[in-house]
């Protein structure tokens, strides 16, 4: 048991550090860059983004192992995930206009671009692509959204101090937020060997 | 977008996505790819070539089905379509070059998330005839075609000192370049350039950033 456990703790560490899915996967950049100008954004992303992984990830696994392998369409998968998505986003969107609309009100609008993020639809794969057990996706479901996480609040507070600085006029804006990415990924980099799986 | 009255200049709908609308270096869209395969020129090449394959099918295919998708399910067809013909692409890549789709599988299967991809069908395909929408479809897949080959071709010249898997330089190369870091450098310093160009040579002013 404790071994597995050990498993699981190593799979959050790997997926949110080591292979950080924005710094070594350039998955979900859209999104990073498009908000992580402002730290209040880029926190109300984070925990509605932390969120719906987690609930994505468990039930693209339900429906991939109870339903697609005894069926023999696993090559559909693309497809089947897309949907998956795409409905576990907008039912999210209503379900929380009506239950939590102060909430609603608040994450809203994340609720809409997640359904453009990559890695939602990537972490699906990797799990259906490694075979990984229920609890495993569940763990490195969770392990990608804090990642991205981490990611979005770091590169937040940097932007913030960004916009004050004296930047050479044709780098302003996008590519000095690339550059900058650049240079957090590099320190990203120390993480790797941390752990081999 | 006069495509439907009149003569239509294809040669501007094919230019529009290379030069004035590049998904990359003007629109910023469709980053992930941009900076995940391009480590080597073989590499990014082949991604580009994906997507402008997955790009031009997919605005035939809604270009086709225009006058039958109800608007209000538009984006759940316009999904099913571009993931469908991602399958295609994923599993003729998957038969077709191995070797090069062990390292990139996961990120051709993704070309189906592409904002730039689903833009043209909502923006120009789905209101459009056929061989203009065909047209734009060459145009921006030729645009990111680009767009990769240069990103991928100077990372490997700098990163490996060499072109296409061939050794150019035989200097020791800066090895950060085809580290995941690197690209992040590349598509800045790429960005940048564009920009600086656009305002050196045409005066447009600001970016289209932002």
């Amino acid at each position: 048991m404790s071994s597995e456990f050990t498993k699981l703790f190593e799979l959050i560490v790997s997926a949110s550090l080591i292979n950080n899915f924005v710094f070594t996967r350039f998955l979900g950049l859209c999104i990073f860059f498009g908000v992580s100008k402002k730290m209040e954004t880029a926190v109300g992303m984070s925990i509605t983004f932390t969120a719906v992984m987690m609930i994505s990830a468990s039930l693209s696994w339900l429906i991939f192992n109870y339903v697609m392998v005894p069926l023999d369409i696993t090559f559909l998968k693309i497809i089947v995930f897309i949907g998956i998505v795409a409905g576990l986003v907008q039912a999210s969107d209503t379900i929380m206009r009506k239950v939590a609309p102060g909430l609603y009100y608040k994450l809203g609008i994340y609720l809409a671009l997640i359904s453009t993020n990559c890695i939602i639809l990537a972490v699906p794969l990797i799990n259906a692509g490694e075979k990984y057990s229920f609890i495993q996706s569940l763990a490195f479901g969770l392990g990608s959204g804090l990642g991205f996480a981490l990611a979005l609040i770091i590169m937040a507070s940097i932007r913030e101090k960004l916009e004050l600085a004296e930047v050479p006029a044709p780098f302003k804006g996008l590519p000095m937020a690339f550059v900058v990415t650049g240079l957090i990924a590099l320190a990203f980099t120390g993480f790797s060997g941390l752990i081999t799986l | 977008m006069a495509a439907q009255t009149g003569k239509v200049n294809y040669i501007e709908l094919i230019t529009n996505g290379i030069i004035k609308e590049n998904t990359i270096f003007k629109l910023a869209l469709s980053l992930c790819p941009s900076i995940a395969v391009t480590n080597n020129l073989k590499n990014g090449v082949l991604m580009g070539v994906a997507v402008l394959f997955v790009q031009v099918m997919v605005n035939i295919t809604i270009s086709l089905m225009r006058k039958i998708i109800h608007p209000r399910i538009r984006l759940p067809i316009f999904m099913l379509v571009i993931s469908g013909w991602v399958t295609i692409t994923d599993m003729s890549m998957a038969a077709a070059v191995p070797d090069v789709y062990k390292q990139m599988g996961l990120y051709i299967q993704l070309i189906v998330a592409f904002a730039s991809i689903l833009a043209r069908a909502e923006m120009f395909a789905s209101k459009n005839r056929i061989a203009p929408s065909m047209a734009d479809g060459i145009g921006m897949g030729i645009g990111f075609l680009f767009a990769l080959t240069v990103i991928s071709f100077f990372r490997e010249l700098i990163g490996k000192g060499s072109v296409w898997g061939m050794p150019i330089v035989h200097t020791k190369p800066l090895l950060i370049m085809i580290l995941p870091a690197g690209g992040f450098f590349a598509v800045g310093i790429l960005m940048a350039f564009f920009n600086w160009i656009d305002v050196k040579f045409f005066k447009k002013g600001a970016s289209a950033h932002h």
